[in-house]
This record gives C-alpha cells, sequence and structure tokens, in this order.
C-alpha cells in the first residue's frame, strides 16, 4: 500500500482533500475518545481528589458511608475486594470452560460442528447484562437458596456465575485464535513422533500457545472487572468483605450505577464516584495494555 | 548382521500396555472437551426457555404497543421499546461513518509505525473501558460539558463511542478480505486512493462491513449501564403507536432500563411482565445477531474470490 505513498497530493480536487482529511481524523478518533474518557471522567472528580478526599482511608477503610449525615466516609476498600474477589471467583468457572472449549473446538471438532459451536458462543456473548442479572435475581437466586439452603440467592457465588457466563465467550475466542496461531508445523512434527491428539494438545500446542491463553484469561477477568447491570442485581448489593462464596458483596461498578442517580451534582459524594471511575479505567487500561503486550510478544516471535 | 530379537507378528499387531493408555487418555479428554463445549448450549436454552415459559402469559401483539401502566405495575412496552429504537437509531448513524473510515484509515492509509500501534491499542483500551465508566463520561462529556442534558441525543453518543470497536473491527476484517491485486490494478489505471476505496474496496466489502454494523445495533440495544445517567428515564408516557413520539433532545426510557427498573425497584409487578420485557429484549437482540450471522454465512457460500 506503500506506491502512492510518494505521490503528490497537490493536483487532488478540493472533495478528495476534504474526504481523505476526514478519514484521517476518523482514524484518530479512537485515541481521541480514549483521552477524552480520561480526561472527562477526571475533570469531575479531579476537585475531590486533590483537596478533601483522603486516598489512604479511600484505599483501606471498609467504611462506605456517603450519605451520612455528622460521620460521611468514603472507604472503597471493601468495594475493590468485592470486585476483585467477584472476578477471581468468576475466572474460576470461567477458566477451565473457556480453555476447554476452546481447545475442542480447534483442535477436535470437525468444521461443522465447529460452526455450530462458534455460533452458539457468539449468541450467549450477545444477551445483554441486564438479562444476567434478571436472571441471577430469580432463576439463580432460588437456585442457590434451595441448593445451599441459604437465606438469600443474591450472593458472590450468584454474581460469579453470571459474570463467567459473560466472559467465557470472550475467553473461547481469544484463546482459540491464540491455538490457531501456532504453526501447523508443530502439530504435523508431533503426529510424526506418534503423538495423540491429545498429546499433541497437552505437550505442545499448550506451552506454545501459553501467551495467548494468558491474555484470553486476561480480558475476560477484565471483562468481568467492568461488568455493571449483572453484578448490581445478583450480588445483594450491600457493602461487606466477603468470607465465603455465600456472603453477599457490592461492586466498585455497581456502586456508581446506584448511587450517581441520587447524588447532588458536584457535591462530594458525586465527585466520589467518579473517582472510582477513574479507579476502575486505571485498572482495566493496565489489564487490557497487559494483555496487548502478550499478544504483541507472540506475534514477533 | 543377525539380530537376535524375534517379533511375532501377533505381538506386531496388538496393542501395548502405553499405546493402550495412550488412546484411552485420548478417548477421554475428547470425550470430556465435548461435555465441557456442549454445556455453552445449556444456560442458552436454559434462559430462553425459562424465560418463554413464565413470560408466556403476558405475550401478545398487544403488549408491545401499549405503554406501561399503573407505576408501571401493569401495561405494555411501547414507550421502552420505542425508546431503544431511538437510542439505537441515533448511535448508529454517529457511530457508523466513524467507525468505517477509522477501520479504513488504519486499513488502507496507516503506516507501519508506533503511530499506527497507539491507534490499534486505543481501539483495543476503547472496547475495554467499562460500560459504566462509559456512563460517566457520557455525563461529563455530553450531558455536561457540551450542554446536550439528559437526552436522547446524549445517550446515543456515548453508546455511540461504547460500539465504535465493534464497527471497527468488523470493518477492519471485511477490508483486509479484498485482495490486494483489486488495489492495485485500479491504482494502474490512475485512480486515485479514494477513488480505488469508493470504487473498488467499499463495494467488495459492503457486505462484511454491514455484518458489524448489524452487530453493533445488538451490542447498542442491550446496554444498560450508559444510557442509565445520560438519557433513559425510569418512566415517561408516550404517545401509543406514534412512531415520532419521542423527540431526541429529550429523554426516553428503553427496554433494558425498564427491566432493571421493574424487576428491582418497582414492587408488586404483575407477575409475568419483567419476563416478557426480557424475552422481548433478548428476542430482539438474539435475532438482530442472527441477522448478522446468517448474512455471514450467506457471504461465504457466494465469495468470488
Amino acid at each position: 500500500m506503500n506506491i502512492l505513498r510518494k505521490k503528490s497530493t497537490a493536483n487532488l480536487p478540493f472533495s478528495e482533500t476534504a474526504i481523505e482529511l476526514f478519514i484521517r481524523l476518523c482514524g484518530i478518533s479512537s485515541i481521541l475518545f480514549v483521552f477524552g474518557i480520561f480526561f472527562f471522567v477526571f475533570r469531575e472528580g479531579a476537585g475531590f481528589l486533590f483537596s478533601g478526599l483522603d486516598v489512604k482511608e479511600f484505599l483501606t477503610s471498609v467504611e462506605w458511608q456517603p450519605t451520612s449525615l455528622n460521620n460521611k466516609r468514603y472507604g472503597a476498600f471493601a468495594l475493590i475486594v468485592g470486585t476483585f474477589s467477584v472476578t477471581v471467583l468468576a475466572m474460576c468457572i470461567a477458566v477451565p470452560f473457556g480453555l476447554g472449549a476452546a481447545i475442542f473446538v480447534s483442535e477436535f471438532c470437525s468444521p461443522r460442528l465447529r460452526e455450530t459451536f462458534k455460533i452458539i458462543i457468539e449468541l450467549l456473548a450477545a444477551i445483554p447484562s441486564v438479562v444476567w442479572g434478571f436472571i441471577g435475581l430469580t432463576l439463580m437466586n432460588q437456585l442457590i437458596i434451595t441448593v445451599f439452603n441459604a437465606p438469600i440467592g443474591l450472593t458472590m457465588l450468584n454474581g460469579g456465575i453470571m459474570l463467567a457466563l459473560m466472559s467465557v465467550p470472550i475467553i473461547v475466542s481469544i484463546a482459540e485464535d491464540a491455538l490457531k496461531a501456532v504453526p501447523d508445523s508443530y502439530r504435523e512434527a508431533a503426529v510424526a513422533l506418534g503423538a495423540t491428539r491429545w498429546q499433541v494438545v497437552y505437550r505442545v500446542l499448550l506451552p506454545a500457545a501459553k501467551n495467548g491463553l494468558l491474555a484470553a484469561v486476561l480480558l475476560g477477568a477484565a471483562r468481568s472487572i467492568g461488568e455493571t447491570m449483572a453484578v448490581l442485581m445478583a450480588t445483594g448489593h450491600s457493602v461487606n468483605i466477603p468470607s465465603g462464596p455465600l456472603s453477599w458483596i457490592r461492586t466498585l461498578t455497581a456502586t456508581i450505577a446506584a448511587e450517581l442517580g441520587e447524588v447532588a451534582r458536584g457535591g462530594e459524594h458525586y465527585q466520589v464516584l467518579f473517582i472510582i471511575g477513574i479507579l476502575l479505567f486505571t485498572i482495566t487500561f493496565i489489564v487490557n495494555l497487559i494483555a496487548d503486550l502478550v499478544i504483541k510478544g507472540i506475534r514477533q516471535e | 548382521m543377525h539380530t537376535d530379537i524375534q517379533i511375532s507378528p501377533q505381538e506386531m499387531f496388538t496393542e501395548t500396555a502405553i499405546s493402550r493408555q495412550k488412546r484411552r487418555t485420548e478417548n477421554v479428554m475428547r470425550i470430556f472437551l465435548l461435555v465441557i463445549t456442549s454445556m455453552m448450549i445449556i444456560p442458552l436454552l436454559l434462559i430462553i426457555g425459562y424465560l418463554l415459559y413464565k413470560a408466556l402469559p403476558v405475550l401478545s401483539v398487544e403488549f408491545l404497543f401499549t405503554n406501561p401502566k399503573d407505576n408501571m405495575r401493569a401495561g405494555g412496552l411501547w414507550a421502552p421499546f420505542l425508546g431503544t429504537i431511538y437510542l439505537v437509531v441515533v448511535s448508529l448513524l454517529v457511530s457508523a461513518p466513524i467507525g468505517v473510515f477509522a477501520a479504513v484509515y488504519l486499513n488502507e492509509y496507516a503506516r507501519e509505525n508506533w503511530f499506527t500501534r497507539i491507534t490499534n491499542l486505543a481501539v483495543v483500551n476503547l472496547a475495554g473501558v467499562p460500560s459504566i465508566v462509559h456512563a460517566l463520561f457520557g455525563v461529563g462529556a455530553f450531558v455536561l460539558f457540551a450542554g446536550l442534558g439528559e437526552s436522547i441525543l446524549a445517550a446515543s453518543l456515548t453508546l455511540a463511542i461504547m460500539t465504535l470497536p465493534v464497527i471497527i473491527a468488523s470493518t477492519t476484517e471485511a477490508l483486509k478480505a479484498v485482495p490486494m491485486s483489486f488495489r492495485e490494478a485500479c491504482w494502474n489505471l490512475g485512480a486515485t486512493r479514494w477513488q480505488t476505496i469508493r470504487r473498488i474496496v467499499l463495494p467488495n466489502s459492503i457486505s462484511g462491513i454491514l455484518t458489524g454494523v448489524i452487530l453493533q445495533v445488538s451490542r447498542a440495544a442491550g446496554e444498560t449501564a450508559p444510557i442509565m445517567f445520560t438519557g433513559a428515564v425510569f418512566y415517561k408516557a408516550i404517545a401509543e403507536g406514534n412512531l415520532f413520539a419521542y423527540n431526541i433532545t429529550e429523554q426516553c426510557m428503553a427496554l433494558s432500563l425498564h427491566l432493571f427498573t421493574i424487576s428491582t425497584q418497582v414492587p408488586d409487578v404483575t407477575d409475568g411482565i419483567p419476563y416478557g420485557t426480557a424475552v422481548v429484549l433478548v428476542a430482539t437482540v438474539l435475532l438482530v445477531n442472527a441477522a448478522s450471522i446468517a448474512l455471514r454465512v450467506y457471504l461465504r457460500t457466494r465469495k468470488k474470490w
């Protein structure tokens, strides 16, 4: 595509120059939007972040009392723990299923079955998060109450299962790409040595694709961390350091969603919610960046 | 030289212990993985079946075309359904051109350098930003800074930016599928770069681009968090049967938010209604997705090169 690079653009008609400018502008729009997101979220929360908010308390205290009349506390530690614990639980469920399905779809499947499974996974990915939340609220709630004899089924376990179902499709599709990226010569060499298909997977493909599989898990985790509606509806939504899968929790995302509608614009509480937004943005940005570097690392090999 | 080792034909063709074990492991793993993969279908079927079963008493054409009544405890889905259509259409009008041209830039114009790498990284990260952070951005940028207030416009713009990566990713894939020789032939005839894109590249990838646009519709229709504080409202009565009942500078109801509201905030809702709302939402999203998949499969069968 570089053949035309040196051609002078001086004799192009104006309309063409204009459209090229527009295309270039659209091209860099993603960069503008990412910076814009950070800028505008930061702008709303910056005032309180730099004057007034006790950052140490924000990150380590479990006292989240933003609406208290005489003792306002903005400790987000329980929310951070809630977010990470439900994500870890979701990954414990989603990773075996996601990687297993990716291995099956890419190595053991006939082409026809593969198409069918991929369509199912695509449809699974399409179900909106509020519907997962609703399922958590109704079906899974009943199920957990019955199975574990728990007083209430809106727990970390419930949210974890919903998040797992939501992140499995991402894990499958990225892990499958990673397995596909392993050159066929590796497989052929292993088969020539008498390896069965499972031995090829276990001894050759998994070690060769481990970076891509790691990226798949990271992106699945990033999705779980950022998910809002499902955890808002399914986890019980009360500030609590969880003691097990059956205790209720509250996450960073759900806190913003539940409280932003009720706060006075520009007030401390309002700004704290934007600071939580900055925290979330930073966490997911870092996780995505690591995943991207891991993937790029494979390509350079 | 003569070897002393004698292998009888029988030994040669019977399984040794090690190959038997190999075969067993192979079969066990194959079945195990098949079971794991097949289990993906269970939640999908379960959800559709369960929701449909519970929603059956309320589902009717009338359900779709009447407003929610009695403080949202009864009635239908007209206002939220129309609101979702407005949000999707307006966000599509914004994100489709930007997304398609962004992909054209990345695929046809951008060189292999650090700037392009950063642009690609930005697309990946834009896709990874949590939906609630998009909501905060929408509040900060569109509702407050741009002065749009809480309106369909502000909510749609937020949705548009959020779903941009979907369109960019699928358009890039569609553009990559156009063979390089097509472009070269066109350049050799003296066409400029834009002429080549307009006459050769875009017409040859239009259906692939379309599948991405359809996917964007499905994504935008299901999102809740980004519209909660930027334009979607808990309740708003509009004229039934009038497709132009909303004004884009005002707020609207939306299916996804309506499902959240009636299942968590409103007590004593008539039994089937939340399920009916969920069914309509899931059906909308899945049908749109199925259309995209069908288009893709159809394209593959009649690929010309």
